[in-house]
């Protein structure tokens, strides 16, 4: 009963989604009955696309709550899949190379954190310079023709992995993917069910009140922005170690800049924004599906513009209804 | 460093009193700016030496590559002309409270709505053609502007998202356009461009320095004049400054709003124009590669005001020129200057640092307000 | 009540910021049980040397000593956080809450204090332990509310809990009765006589006279960072201790001949307007102000009386209603045609309506009609103009600085008020409509605007006032409107009504025998 009170207020916040979502169901289920292959493919690739976006969503999310508006998820992500990269290029180990992402990415949510609580600079124009560092460094220090020790592979779990529809897409999959899924559960139970998660919100909400009972404001933003960080630094990982393989210039293509509109349309929740990457990924994954089989005939830079469009689309029509905590964006100067 | 000691109120030797004052102040911030420069520089000859360059060499080549000759120098200015304008862009918007990202897909759109102005309207006189394309190129940015102004206004979209997010448009939009509709279809091309414009729409360079770059200045002077010696200029600064006491001031912030999105789209769409008519000759996409935050590098850099931008273009502006030399002779990629350029801001923004390390007190000087959230404000 | 042995005594406490010397040796004890008001007017330091006492700010010089243990006897302690605060036993009810308004009771009450089971908060067990502590002070409160929907009083009384639940034995409270009404103001002194015959000593910090003398038993009075000097309420009166305040006589009430009113300059028909998340906060209002008289709006904050100044200056739609200025009918109700047609607006908050602190003070001084000759021609804008202009106000309303070619934020509370007192006045206007106007100010300020409303009335201006400072409402005001939810209760005279009758109006009371005053126009009404 009690376990579910925060499941059951996610749910109740994000009605649109599951409207969509639920409409999502039934096409699923229709599809399957006319082409199970297909559609079994489709819910794969949407999957695999709504990776990168729930992790960015979260970076975004945790620093929000804690008081800290990070547009600077597409320099960290790019800088972790730069660095995964190398780190698998030099080393071959994979599962070392994931975690030197993570460092590289909280090592940017580091510089953030140093920039919005200690420096006190503009956040959006802190998230700018990690962009174009992050750009900067990762163009310089590439040259082309590196090739990666392999990627990693998909885990079946076991006979879980047979169920037909389900099987192929939930329960075979590679381990980051694995992990993106746990963290959404994980991240949303720390967030509203442990005090480090209330104290959180209550530094991104109203930071004198915390600062008034104890609480070190500081502490806890610089925490959260370097954890944040690593969740970028993991679906950089995710990039280039798990689904491409190898390392191009400027590979993230915005994908960071969308992830914070899943974040506001999933209304800073763990849950919410999950529904909101899937939604994303499933239409990435549907217009390629359609144009692969020759149905629509659209030149493919429309099909590009789509996740952009979809972007505007969400931040137009949703964000002036949701609530965003209270104190972002300022930094807190403890008098 | 500067006290305001109380003096009796006398008419003009006050005034000139306090202009000395602010001029003051103007030399301490440009010793920000250049300190922070320097510190950037610094930091990248770092960089340069950890990935086994020279930077001496380097930054040698940089200078010899930007202003080592007339030729050189030509190239320098060219690379800087749509840099004021993009800079212009972000300036302006930020003076109106507004974080223009998007200069870049608004320069693209300017850029191909000129080219094709360019080459498809014949039998004009060369002054018509030039400042049909011209107006044509603005038009086209001011309209792109003119979507995150409205969003933002009507339906509190931050305009950082959908500026970026408009970039990203913008490249699939042109790239399509410039492959399909308005291919150049002469016998041996595949390439995805439009055709050459003629030569009616052609913008001159006099003695190898491009006149596209006196057109940035007087257009740099004219947006000082629009904001500091105007009604409508006032307007555009008190809502940037706070939206709130703007409408108790009687001002329609909702329009004011869109209005300068709109000019700083405009001024985008104009560089991009003056790019295809003074330097490409056509469009053809990649002509401006990176994602275009060299035009808030260089807003920020020039304190976001007009007659900041313009030196600030033309350091960033030298280091894009350079970086070929730098590359042909030191062997270094062209991508540090993005690096240099990242620093830069860095030093900018946090110019906590550099005061500290000139030991300069904080007077708080006119910067920027932002809006820092996503909801309405 | 009262006992032997200190609680608190606080030795030469001094506390500089940059150019300002907040405490200046200030010496200061407190008895257990005792209630111990620290009296000063705004920016005296009272507010400051709590602050320290609580761990928010350092002191420079000086100590704090507490009786940590019980015995009556105080020791030196370091205290340089509210967590070490909190561990000694004390408490603090700030001025502006210090609650999370999405958050419930608990999660309030226990933030920084969790209690959990394993990782998890264990909010059951938190609920039940605030449910007995609120019984066992008398202080009602629901754990499960969520905060931002709670009255502000019952917040108060969170903020309280709150304090108490950390078994604070010594409870700081700052500007407490800034946002009661003097019912809730009366229920705040019968919370703080139980709390005081349970052992708890409190402190409180006020500028208001009349409850300094109702709750006290001690009063130290600050003026300018340092203590004046210590009384009680038997020794001392409101005329006194306003001059310990101030350090010379005060007036307490302006001089203020008899209105004259004459014809209606605006009339307030069925008002309605919504606040931002679209509660009507203003519901059906009508009044009229004639030329040449003082209306005072009376009432707690958080009735109305911001959405309704918004709504009749133009800073917010109307969702009905309608107003005339003059007998003539405003059609756009925007701030600009306000203004040309006559109205002055000084707003309540002077940084986020009143002045662009980035601008000169020039440019201030023209904020609203930069627009007009001579101060731009067209598009042109006119320097010398506005310059000129500057300079004359600046003279003219003694507004202290060296330039006006500074920004507004260079200048002090009081002079920023003058800044737009200034340009207001400095128009031809048939209405000004101030709505706070002497908030967070000093004493000098305050008397010199009060007597500038004045003269603007004798001028045969009509004055519309708001403000939540009773005595401000009583000491101005020819008539006084009353504002309860949003809606105008009664209107009195104040030379008839009494303090505790206004009273009972703020509180949404009925009253039999209030008199309606007013002209022909149809505007009193006795409660629905």
């Amino acid at each position: 009963m009690e376990l579910s009170s925060s499941l059951r207020l996610a749910l109740i916040k994000n009605r649109n989604i599951l409207i969509v979502l639920g409409v999502v169901l039934l096409l699923v289920i229709y599809g399957s009955m006319v082409n199970m292959q297909i559609t079994t493919a489709l819910l794969a690739s949407a999957l695999r696309h709504s990776t990168p976006l729930i992790l960015g969503a979260m970076c975004g999310l945790i620093c929000e709550r804690s008081g800290i508006v990070n547009i600077g998820i597409e320099g960290q992500m790019l800088f972790s899949a730069f660095i995964g990269f190398l780190a698998n290029v030099y080393t071959g180990n994979l599962f070392i190379s994931v975690l030197i992402a993570l460092l590289a990415g909280a090592l940017l949510g580091l510089l953030m954190a140093f920039m919005s609580v200690t420096l006190r600079t503009n956040q959006i124009i802190g998230g700018t310079v990690i962009n174009i560092l992050a750009l900067g460094l990762t163009g310089y220090f590439y040259t082309a023709g590196l090739r990666t020790q392999g990627k990693l592979g998909p885990i079946p779990l076991g006979p879980l992995a047979d169920i037909p529809l389900i099987g192929p897409v939930l329960f075979n999959n590679p381990p980051i993917t694995y992990t993106t899924i746990l963290l959404v559960f994980i991240v949303n139970f720390v967030l509203f069910r442990t005090a480090w998660g209330l104290r959180t919100r209550a530094v991104g909400e109203h930071p004198r009140a915390a600062d008034t009972v104890g609480i070190n404001v500081y502490k806890v933003q610089y925490v959260n922005t370097i954890l944040a960080g690593a969740m970028a630094g993991l679906a950089g990982a995710f990039l280039t170690l798990e689904a491409v393989g190898s390392f191009e210039r400027g590979m993230t293509n915005g994908r960071g800049f969308v992830a914070l509109a899943v974040m506001i349309f999933g209304k800073w929740t763990p849950l919410g924004a999950w529904g909101a990457a899937l939604l994303f990924g499933f239409t990435s994954a549907l217009q390629t599906q359609l144009q692969f089989m020759g149905q629509i005939q659209i030149p493919h830079q429309f099909i590009g513009m789509l996740p952009y469009l979809m972007t505007i689309i969400v931040l137009a029509g949703f964000v002036g209804r949701s609530r965003a905590p209270a104190a972002e964006g300022e930094p807190y100067i403890k008098e | 460093m500067s006290e305001s000691p109380v003096s009796p109120r006398k008419k003009s030797p006050l005034s000139e009193f306090f202009n000395i004052i602010r001029n003051e102040s103007l030399l301490r911030s440009l010793t920000l700016q250049v300190v922070a420069v320097l510190l950037a520089m610094l930091i990248g000859a770092i960089i340069l030496l950890l990935s086994g360059a020279n930077p001496i060499q380097a930054y040698g080549a940089l200078l010899r590559g930007s202003f080592g000759s007339m030729a050189v120098l030509g190239r320098t200015l060219e690379k800087a002309t749509p840099l004021v304008f993009a800079g212009l862009a972000v300036a302006f918007g930020f003076r109106g409270g507004l974080f223009n990202i998007g200069a870049q897909g608004q320069l693209l759109l300017g850029a191909l709505t000129s080219a094709v102005v360019g080459f498809a309207v014949t039998g004009l006189p060369a002054i018509i053609h030039v400042t049909l394309a011209l107006l044509a190129g603005a038009l086209a940015g001011a309209l792109f502007g003119a979507i995150p102004g409205a969003l933002k206004t009507y339906r509190g979209a931050h305009e950082v998202i959908v500026t970026i997010m408009l970039n990203y448009i913008a490249i699939n939009l042109t790239d399509y356009l410039a492959d399909g509709p308005f291919k150049d279809v002469s016998p041996g091309n595949i390439v995805a461009r439009t055709p050459q414009i003629l030569d009616t729409a052609r913008i001159p360079s006099v003695a190898g320095l491009p006149i596209g770059f006196l057109l940035a200045i007087l257009v740099a002077i004219f947006i000082w004049w629009l904001l500091w010696k105007t009604t409508f200029g006032f307007e555009i600064r008190t809502v940037g400054l706070n939206p709130h006491a703007a409408r108790y001031a009687g001002i329609k912030v909702a329009r004011t709003v869109i209005l300068t999105m709109v000019i700083s789209g405009l001024l985008a769409g104009l560089g991009g124009a003056v790019e295809t008519q003074g330097v490409v000759g056509r469009y053809q996409p990649g002509f401006n590669v990176g994602l275009g935050f060299d035009g808030i590098t260089i807003a920020l850099l020039g304190k976001t005001h007009p007659f900041g931008v313009l030196p600030a273009s033309l350091l960033v502006g030298a280091m894009k020129a350079g970086s070929n030399e730098m590359q042909f002779t030191a062997g270094v990629a062209t991508q540090i200057t993005d690096v240099i350029q990242a620093l830069i801001l860095f030093f900018v923004a946090a110019d906590v640092i550099v005061r500290g390390l000139l030991r300069m007190r904080d007077t708080g000087d006119e910067g920027v307000k932002l809006t820092t959230g996503w909801g309405k404000q | 009540m009262m006992e032997d042995g200190l609680a608190l005594e606080v030795r030469n406490i001094t506390k500089r910021f940059p150019g300002v010397v907040a405490n200046n040796r200030v010496n200061f004890s407190l008895h257990k049980g005792e209630v111990h008001a620290l009296l000063g007017e705004n920016g005296a330091g009272k507010s400051t040397l709590m602050n320290i006492v609580y761990g928010l700010y350092s002191q420079d010089e000086g100590e704090i000593l507490l009786d940590a243990s019980g015995t009556g006897e105080v020791k030196p302690v370091e205290i340089h956080t509210p967590h070490d605060a909190i561990q000694y036993g004390i408490g603090m009810v700030h001025q502006h809450f210090m609650l999370v308004p999405v958050f419930t009771v608990t999660e309030n009450i226990i933030l920084g204090d969790e209690i959990t089971r394993g990782i998890a908060l264990d909010l059951k067990t938190a609920s039940d332990n605030i449910r007995q502590v609120s019984q066992e002070y008398g202080l009602d409160v629901d754990p499960d509310a969520i905060v931002e929907e709670l009255p502000v009083g019952i917040q108060q009384r969170v903020e309280i809990v709150k304090a108490l639940y950390r078994n604070a034995k010594i409870l700081v409270l700052d500007e407490p009765t800034a946002v009661l009404t003097p019912q809730e103001v009366e229920d705040l002194f019968r919370i703080i006589h139980q709390l005081t015959e349970r052992g708890v000593s409190i402190i409180f910090i006020t500028h208001k006279l009349k409850e300094v003398l109702a709750i006290a038993d001690r009063i130290t009075v600050m003026r300018r960072g340092e203590v004046v000097g210590t009384t009680t309420p038997q020794e001392t009166g409101e005329q006194g201790l306003a001059a310990m305040m101030v350090g010379r006589e005060v007036l307490l009430r302006v001089e203020k001949g008899p209105a004259s009113p004459g014809d209606v300059v605006l009339e307030v028909k069925n008002l309605s307007v919504a606040d931002d998340q679209g509660h009507m906060t203003v519901r059906d209002v009508s009044f009229h102000v004639r030329a040449g008289e003082i209306l005072g709006i009376a009432g707690v904050q958080g009735n109305g009386q911001t959405e309704l100044a918004e709504g009749l200056t133009g800073l917010r739609a109307l969702k009905s209603g309608e107003i005339q200025l003059n007998g003539k009918v405003v059609p756009a109700v925007n701030p600009r045609t306000l203004v040309e047609e006559g109205m002055a607006h000084v707003p309540e908050d002077r940084h986020k309506h009143g002045l662009v602190l980035e601008h000169t003070i020039a440019d201030n001084m023209v904020l609203n009609t930069y627009y007009q000759e001579p101060f731009a021609n067209g598009l042109r804008r006119n320097p010398d103009a506005i310059e000129e202009n500057a300079q004359r106000l600046v003279k003219e309303f003694d507004v202290r600085t060296p330039s006006d070619l500074l920004a507004a934020s260079t200048l002090s509370g009081g002079n920023q008020q003058k800044v737009i007192v200034a340009r207001e006045f400095s128009r031809p206007i048939l209405l000004l409509i101030a709505n706070q106007p002497t908030r967070g100010l000093d004493v000098g300020s305050i008397e010199y605007i009060h007597r500038q409303i004045v003269a603007k009335r004798d001028k045969g201006i009509g004055v519309l006032l708001i403000s939540a400072e009773l005595d401000e409402i009583t000491s101005l005001s020819d008539r006084i409107a009353v504002m309860y939810h949003g809606q105008i209760v009664a209107v009195v005279d104040p030379e008839t009504t009494t303090r505790e009758e206004l009273g009972l109006l703020m509180a949404g009371a009925q009253l039999e025998t209030a008199i309606p005053v007013g002209g022909a126009a149809p505007d009193s009404a006795l409660l629905p």
